[in-house]
């Protein structure tokens, strides 16, 4: 069986997306994305057309398994490694757009995690 | 569970989605420390942070640990695969959370209660834990903070998602079964299984239906639950909450809800429509894992004893029902008890012993001198009260139960003594001793009660209470033939 | 002078590094302001260190093959202390607190970082013209584009200012810059070479690879990068390959063959589209080099190959699209505030991605959004099991296979921005190897009608760039 035809994209679908993408549009980007992207997915109508029922997806052309890495923290008796880690902390907070206490500061987070 | 229902008339169905933190030395993907406390952002990492370019590499203790917890409630241990899961939130640094979506490394199991009952286990994932975010301004309120400030430790922190059947019929069901899960996963070593500082965490499925019927009524995902008595509360309102929107026929809408601890109700956070579309996906920088037979027999042969094996040894050693020893497993006494009967002491004697007078611990108690201890008890050479102070000195000191006593002067009273005694209050107090002979049950308690009174005031508390029971009844018998 | 003999100068001690550095630093002085191959470049940086490698030589150390060498890094490589912008407005100004594995690999065998070049944003783009602080133009006629994403890469090594650059490639991204500005550029295996500290765009198809004047600097390069990497889960285990080794040992007795449906023309119906007619006699022309130095040489066939554009558009975008959350303003990067933290995140990602950024995220999130995700990132998956497969039969009566590398020569600026489509149309040939996993690389092969350089694509199984470096030392060696 191949998929059921999917609607074209429509506008409320970039508007949605962008919304879940944390982007605002204007009503010209709007129009533009909306063109352009349907583009790309008329191009993939071929492969919407093709039965693959029976193929498995590959998510990694790899076959790898079991990539295990041991339980063993940065050794923090290595002099210089200590101080790498030290150092990591200052340039990562320096690099911050806002931090205080050590900690980045945010705008105030309303609501929970989804 | 409880023998009645929450609300008559009404069927309350829970599942539970249990949270915990692994007890790892470094976090899932990298070599950062798994550390509670500390300075802000000090167990971190170019992975723990999120920084462009990071990849994570999964950790091999935690994913022995996640086999520990799927073996430790009889789940099926399979090929697993890792998922993105997009959202965004400040405290998850990558903007989407690493978790296992449609292949988790357990599927389903089951744990027992101490009762016996067992509750379906869906299924024990893998994870990564979020930062923590402080609400500064507004009293720490999220809604109405100034701002917040984001702490990186704990982000990345392995967690397991323990994901329950909707098994559980009330509140007080549903606190048995996390403190059970709870014991198994510090038994095996798996979590410290602490709720007071977030290491474990629990959310609620709850939903209700009519008596008699199997349909599972709409539920309601219960979040921000900090402790089993929240837990407990929580239920219950939900619960009764649902019972109300049914009873005066409106209907539940799908929800997940917010328990707030200050006014004792859930609040609703969003609706299944206002759902989020998570966009799960493979996690292209990882790659499956599949545990060899080997390596799964070699985590099973090295599993410590599951608190439900602790009860039924503990059990089958004391001539007990499973039941009547989970206090002393939960205690960890189980071993104590178990060689101190081995060792020939009266098993009921052992048993209310470690849960009346040991509950602040064994200390140099060892199974010999309880053994002993429990022997001069039985003897009538030491009294209840007298075993007691004893016990508490074995504690301390550890030492010779024998000497201890002799210390204190406790000498076994005799019993030629202690009858000429008896006799003497049975003529002082002919009353009562009337109320004894001819009384109901309940009133042959009382005098009882009162009889033993007189003999410990006379005593100083030296007598045993058992034998003055017993010297009662003869008399008794004696008597009213 | 090649990458190789100016490491063998500098170890022995008959050139200074800082000679070879100045030398360069110049070249990049006289014509960067036209070409724009670099974001940042390193002088004062590269200076020090030269002086640095020329004082351990003369305490009689060997820093290594590639002592005193010049390596341009593109953008998106994690360098510490040093601006990453990944052409990206949302990054400008953020210097990444670590190194990615293969600086640190370079900086271990003596090489000198020169500058970090320029890309489309996030290596998203086929001509360098989607990067936020300008396009780079290729050198050898500055009207004309790159290619890209790697285009200031390629372009600085068609320049003359480093022998040697590093790029990514998610789709092309340095086979297709390579063909268009004449140097040689390669895409190893999968897992082949580090990702760690590799901005991530589509994280199942990127990988790192070099750019050369010449194929025996660029399999050096890839030696000295290559190998297994703990901090990258999909690294494969094994040591780097032995590719110096291989370069002299030709095709005689080589299968090779041509991908019919990526090579375009009117008898060929089951192709791709828009392959060039001048191009595609290049092709014909390596093959025949190829048959003349003993391989033999016939035309394969790879059926689905015409369906990866398809599901690289998919696939890559939803990737991308998860990859790019991150920059979010909170802990790096562009902050624009607003009065939540979602306000900001969003005020933030509006401000900080450009258009073609935007794009793809949106068609990533789109192609994995409930209701969607089964018909189109789920079928995309599908498709590159059955271009594997293809791949894997083609490969049963061949040792290699031939493509154009791009489709046309390089096109002028502005020719395709107006319409991504027609943009992604460029990666045509080089898309499958990416989905497959596979390695291949461009290899230049006389020009095209306006004289420009054309590339040759290589393409092998998994792990085989030896015998992929063979026929390419043969093609260098044969062409016009
Ligand atoms: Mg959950
Ligand atoms: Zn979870």
């Amino acid at each position: 069986m191949t998929s059921p035809e999917i609607p074209r994209l429509s506008r409320d679908d970039v508007a949605h997306v962008a919304n879940l993408a944390r982007l605002t549009l204007s009503d010209e980007e709007l129009d533009a994305f909306t063109g352009q992207l349907a583009d790309v997915l008329d191009h993939a109508a071929d492969i919407e057309a093709l039965d693959l029922d029976d193929v498995p997806p590959m998510a990694n052309p790899l076959p790898l398994v079991n990539v295990l890495r041991p339980d063993v923290p940065v050794s923090t008796e290595d002099a210089a490694k200590a101080d790498a880690a030290a150092g990591f902390r200052a340039e990562v907070l320096a690099a911050a757009p806002s931090v205080e206490d050590g900690r980045f500061r945010v705008p105030p987070v309303l609501g929970e995690a989804p | 569970m409880s023998d009645q229902a929450l609300i008559p008339g009404w069927e309350v169905v829970i599942g539970l989605e249990v949270h915990a933190e692994l007890a790892t030395a470094t976090k899932m993907f990298s070599s950062a420390l798994n550390q509670f406390g500390g300075q802000p952002n000090t167990n971190v990492d170019p992975v723990s942070l999120g920084l462009p370019g990071s990849l994570p590499v999964l950790n091999e203790k935690a994913v022995e640990l996640a086999i520990r917890v799927g073996l430790a409630l009889d789940c099926t241990i399979q090929r697993s695969v890792f998922a993105r899961k997009n959202y965004f939130y400040p405290d998850m640094p990558k903007d989407f959370q690493i978790s296992q979506y449609d292949l988790p490394i357990n599927g389903v199991g089951s744990l027992e209660l101490p009762d016996g009952r067992r509750i379906g286990i869906e299924r024990a994932h893998l994870e990564e834990d979020t930062g923590k975010s402080t609400h500064v301004g507004g009293g720490g309120r999220i809604h109405e903070a100034g701002h917040s400030l984001i702490d990186y430790n704990r982000s990345g922190v392995p967690l397991i998602e323990i994901v329950s059947a909707p098994d559980m019929r009330c509140a007080e069901e549903a606190r048995a079964y996390v403190s059970e899960l709870r014991a198994i996963l510090v038994a095996i070593g798996a979590s410290d299984g602490k709720m007071e500082e977030g290491s474990m965490r629990v959310d609620c499925n709850v939903s209700v239906r009519r008596e008699g019927t199997s349909e599972l009524g709409t539920r309601c995902e219960v979040k921000n639950i900090n402790s089993l008595r929240s837990m407990g509360r929580a239920i219950e309102y939900e619960a009764r909450r649902q019972v109300d929107l049914l009873e005066s026929g409106e209907k539940v809408q799908q929800q997940t809800r917010h328990w707030n601890e200050d006014d004792g109700r859930t609040h609703k956070l969003r609706s299944k429509e206002e759902a989020y579309d998570y966009r799960y996906f493979p996690e292209p920088d990882l790659v499956p894992v599949e545990p060899s037979d080997e390596w799964i027999a070699e985590i099973r042969a090295a599993l410590p004893m599951l608190p439900r094996e602790r009860r039924q040894r503990l059990a089958v050693a004391a001539g007990v029902e499973p039941q009547a020893t989970a206090l002393t497993v939960e205690r960890g006494m189980d071993d104590l008890a178990v060689d101190t009967i081995a060792a020939g002491a009266d098993a009921t004697r052992v048993l209310v012993h470690v849960e009346n007078n040991l509950a602040d611990g064994v200390g140099e108690l060892t199974a010999a001198s309880f053994a002993s201890l429990v022997a001069m008890e039985a003897g009538g050479d030491l009294t209840a009260t007298q075993a007691k102070t004893v016990l508490a000195d074995l504690v301390a000191t550890g030492g010779d139960p024998a000497a201890h006593a002799a210390s204190h002067g406790f000498e076994a009273m005799d019993t030629s003594e202690l009858e000429a005694l008896v006799d003497r209050l049975i003529a002082e107090h002919p009353d009562d001793w009337a109320g004894y002979v001819g009384g109901d049950d309940r009133e042959r308690r009382r005098k009882s009660g009162f009889f033993v009174g007189q003999v410990m005031r006379a005593t100083q508390g030296q007598a045993d209470g058992r034998i003055v029971n017993d010297l009662l009844a003869r008399r008794a018998a004696e008597q009213g033939g | 002078m090649s990458a190789r003999s100016i490491a063998a100068a500098v170890r022995s001690g008959e050139r200074s590094a800082r000679s070879v550095v100045e030398e360069h630093l110049a070249a990049i002085d006289s014509s960067e302001g036209e070409v724009h191959a670099f974001n940042l470049v390193l002088a004062d940086g590269a200076l020090a260190r030269a002086d640095d490698l020329d004082r351990r030589i003369a305490d009689g150390e060997d820093p290594g093959p590639l002592a005193g060498v010049p390596v341009a890094l593109k953008d998106n490589l994690c360098t510490r202390g040093i601006d990453t912008t990944c052409g990206s407005k949302i990054l400008e100004g953020w210097c990444p607190p670590y190194d990615a594995t293969v600086v640190e690999r370079l900086a271990a065998v003596g090489a000198v970082a020169i500058g970090k070049t320029n890309l489309d944003e996030f290596a998203m783009g086929s001509s360098t013209e989607n990067s936020a602080f300008g396009p780079t133009r290729n050198p050898l006629d500055t009207s004309r584009v790159p290619g890209g994403s790697s285009g200031g890469s390629a372009a600085a090594v068609a320049a003359g200012f480093a022998p040697l650059a590093l790029g990514s490639d998610t789709g092309g991204s340095i086979r297709q810059p390579a063909a268009l500005c004449g140097t040689v550029g390669v895409k190893p295996t999968y897992g082949r070479v580090s990702r760690y500290g590799l901005v991530a765009f589509g994280s199942s198809l990127d990988q790192i690879g070099p750019f050369a004047t010449s194929v025996e600097d660029a399999a050096l390069l890839l030696e000295v990068i290559g190998g297994h990497d703990p901090l990258d889960s999909t690294s494969i285990p094994e040591a780097s390959p032995d590719l110096l080794g291989a370069l002299g040992r030709g095709v005689e007795g080589l299968r090779i063959g041509i991908i019919s449906e990526l090579m375009g023309g009117p008898d060929r119906a089951a192709s791709v589209e828009g392959i060039a007619d001048d191009v595609r006699a290049r092709v014909e022309q390596a093959a025949e080099a190829l048959a003349a130095a003993g391989a033999t040489v016939e035309h394969a066939s790879v059926p689905s190959t015409v369906y990866g554009l398809s599901a690289y558009y998919l696939i890559a975008p939803a990737e991308a699209s998860s990859n790019l959350a991150r920059f979010d303003g909170v802990r790096f990067g562009l902050r624009v505030d607003a009065d939540t933290a979602a306000g900001m995140n969003t005020a933030t990602r509006t401000a900080g991605f450009g258009d073609e950024v935007k794009r793809r995220i949106m068609l990533g999130t789109y192609a994995l959004s409930t209701g969607y995700y089964d018909a189109y990132y789920g079928k995309s998956q599908k498709v590159r099991t059955l271009i594997q497969r293809d791949f894997a039969r083609a490969y049963e009566s061949f040792d290699l296979l031939l493509s154009p590398a791009a489709p046309t020569t390089a096109f002028p600026l502005g020719d395709k921005t107006d319409d991504p489509m027609l943009m992604y149309l460029n990666d045509v040939c080089t898309i499958p190897s990416n989905l497959a996993g596979h390695p291949s690389m461009s290899v230049p092969f006389g020009s095209g009608d306006d004289g420009l350089p054309v590339g040759v694509q290589v393409l092998a199984p998994a792990l085989a760039e030896a015998t992929m470096f063979r026929a390419a030392a043969v093609l260098e060696g044969a062409a016009p």
